[in-house]
């Protein structure tokens, strides 16, 4: 049993990213994804994720979201996420604790994972009316804004079946944007596009990071995008973060052998 | 006599007997997919005793025979107290039984709904009611509805059971009317008929035109 007495019940305003992983470790059965994570992501930051299949990357998303973790704690915005305070001490969360720290998160997907059953517009809607309380006319109008934003206004009243993956994705950001989270959880969500769509999620994406001051976690294979729009790009391997820095730095010059040896392979197959 | 004859000598009471068979198959379906709907949640859940109701409920009533379990309410549990009336044994009896078969076609419409579909629910912060409750029930629905539509036909055919309990069926006429005239053929024909004609003209049409009304839910028509 871990002894969190040494971790804070809340960070202090001089020191407070928006995200912080602090000595979290993931696994699944006896498999260690992630080892004793450390990292902190600053209000408004935009953070590219990259590394090999099975290095952890999407893991890093998929527990502030959406799995719990077996050791240290996540705070979000000074509070802890993955813990609640009890009896002047951190206890592992309740599920409704859990789901309600997680309210100020949104993440969007691989494969989309619209809402069959409704068009574009009531996709966007279904959060901020069933879980913020908003009237149908302020969700619309919420909604409709931001699909205009997401270049998809015109197909409001269509069903995700009749859109391409390129707008399905596009839809997505939108439905997670009106819940007007602090954090975005980008999950490789240009990997299941056809190429010539890439371009118009990448476009959407890059419109956030410039008007929004949105923090940003983006787990991609697309390095060119990747050292584009990121302040940070962390690389990685084995479940820890190998290397990490501006993407000039670790892009231009990486120091560590294992990110030569990634971005090569990458460049190689490109 | 004709088929004709005997059909307007008795046809009142083939058709009192179809209007008691049609209450019947109404009254089991609603309470079955009540039934169903219930237990096939409840086998889901993670809650040891939750859980374990639900499952002696499915392998009692889809583990023996539906005449036993028809003759058990309707003649034991009055001797437990609760005496119910034929009428009400009757579809009481339909219902548990076809609910039981229902409760897995539920709990197999819910996990056929992509695991993406509860995350993406979860990612909203959507309560665990409303996440079964209006993304994955409607789309369990849908994946659901065409074993549904064999279930109900079965539900229709199983409803003649409860004429063995006096209800004045359409089965139950069928035998008085055999009874009464000795004309086997044209009598458990013409119920043959209506039984068909029930499933293939209203069940069957009933269930085809929901289909598309969830397909067109969910845009694809």
């Amino acid at each position: 049993m871990e002894d969190y007495s040494n971790y804070p019940l809340q960070l202090d305003a001089t020191d407070r990213p928006m995200v912080r992983f602090q000595n979290v470790t993931k696994r699944y059965g006896a498999l260690t994804v992630l080892d004793n994570l450390n990292l902190d992501v600053a209000e408004g930051e935009m953070i590219s994720i990259i590394g090999p299949s099975g290095s952890g990357k999407t893991t890093v998303l998929r527990m502030l979201m959406l799995e719990r973790i077996q050791g240290g704690v996540i705070y979000v915005d000074g509070t802890p996420l993955t813990h609640e305070a009890k009896g002047g001490k951190l206890v592992e969360a309740s599920e409704r604790y859990l789901r309600k720290a997680r309210e100020p998160i949104g993440m969007c997907f691989q494969h989309f994972n619209l809402f069959p059953h409704f068009t574009a517009l009531q996709n966007c809607m279904e959060g901020p009316v069933q879980v913020l309380g908003l009237s149908k006319k302020e969700a619309r109008e919420r909604s409709e804004e931001l699909l205009e934003m997401v270049g998809m206004i015109d197909k409001k009243d269509q069903h995700p079946s009749r859109l391409s993956g390129g707008q399905q994705q596009r839809v997505a950001i939108a439905r997670a944007l009106a819940m007007r989270p602090k954090v975005m959880l980008l999950d490789e969500v240009t990997s299941a596009l056809d190429p010539e769509v890439i371009g118009e999620v990448t476009e959407v994406i890059k419109k956030l990071v410039k008007e929004h001051n949105l923090t940003i976690m983006m787990v991609t294979h697309q390095m060119g995008f990747a050292a584009d729009i990121s302040d940070r790009v962390c690389f990685f391997y084995g479940g820890r973060i190998e290397e990490q820095g501006p993407p000039k730095e670790l892009f231009g010059n990486p120091q560590k052998e294992r990110t030569q040896q990634f971005l090569s392979a990458v460049k190689s197959a490109d | 006599m004709t088929y004709w004859e005997f059909l307007s000598e008795n046809g009142g009471r083939f058709f009192d007997g179809t209007l008691t068979t049609a209450a019947q198959f109404f009254l089991s379906a609603i309470f079955a997919i009540l039934f169903a709907l219930i237990a096939g949640l409840m086998k889901l859940s993670d809650n040891v005793f939750v859980r374990s109701p639900a499952v002696v409920y499915i392998e009692i009533f889809r583990g023996t025979s539906l005449l036993v379990q028809l003759y058990w309410i309707f003649f034991v549990l009055p001797l437990f107290g609760i005496t119910l009336e034929k009428f009400t044994a009757g579809f009481i009896a339909v219902s548990m039984n076809l609910g039981a078969y229902g409760a897995e076609l539920v709990r197999g419409g819910i996990q056929s709904v992509p695991k993406g579909q509860w995350e993406a629910a979860y990612s909203l912060s959507m309560s665990p009611a409303k996440r079964m409750w209006r993304i994955i029930l409607p789309q369990a629905l849908v994946n659901m509805l065409p074993p549904w539509g064999n279930l109900l036909i079965e539900l229709l055919k199983a409803t003649a059971l409860v004429s063995l309990i006096s209800v004045a069926d359409l089965m139950f006429e069928a035998k008085q009317i055999n009874g009464s005239t000795f004309l086997s053929a044209q009598a458990f024909g013409t119920a043959l008929i209506i039984y068909y004609i029930f499933a293939r003209l209203i069940v069957t049409p009933f269930m085809r035109w929901m289909e598309r009304v969830m397909a067109r839910k969910m845009g694809r028509v």
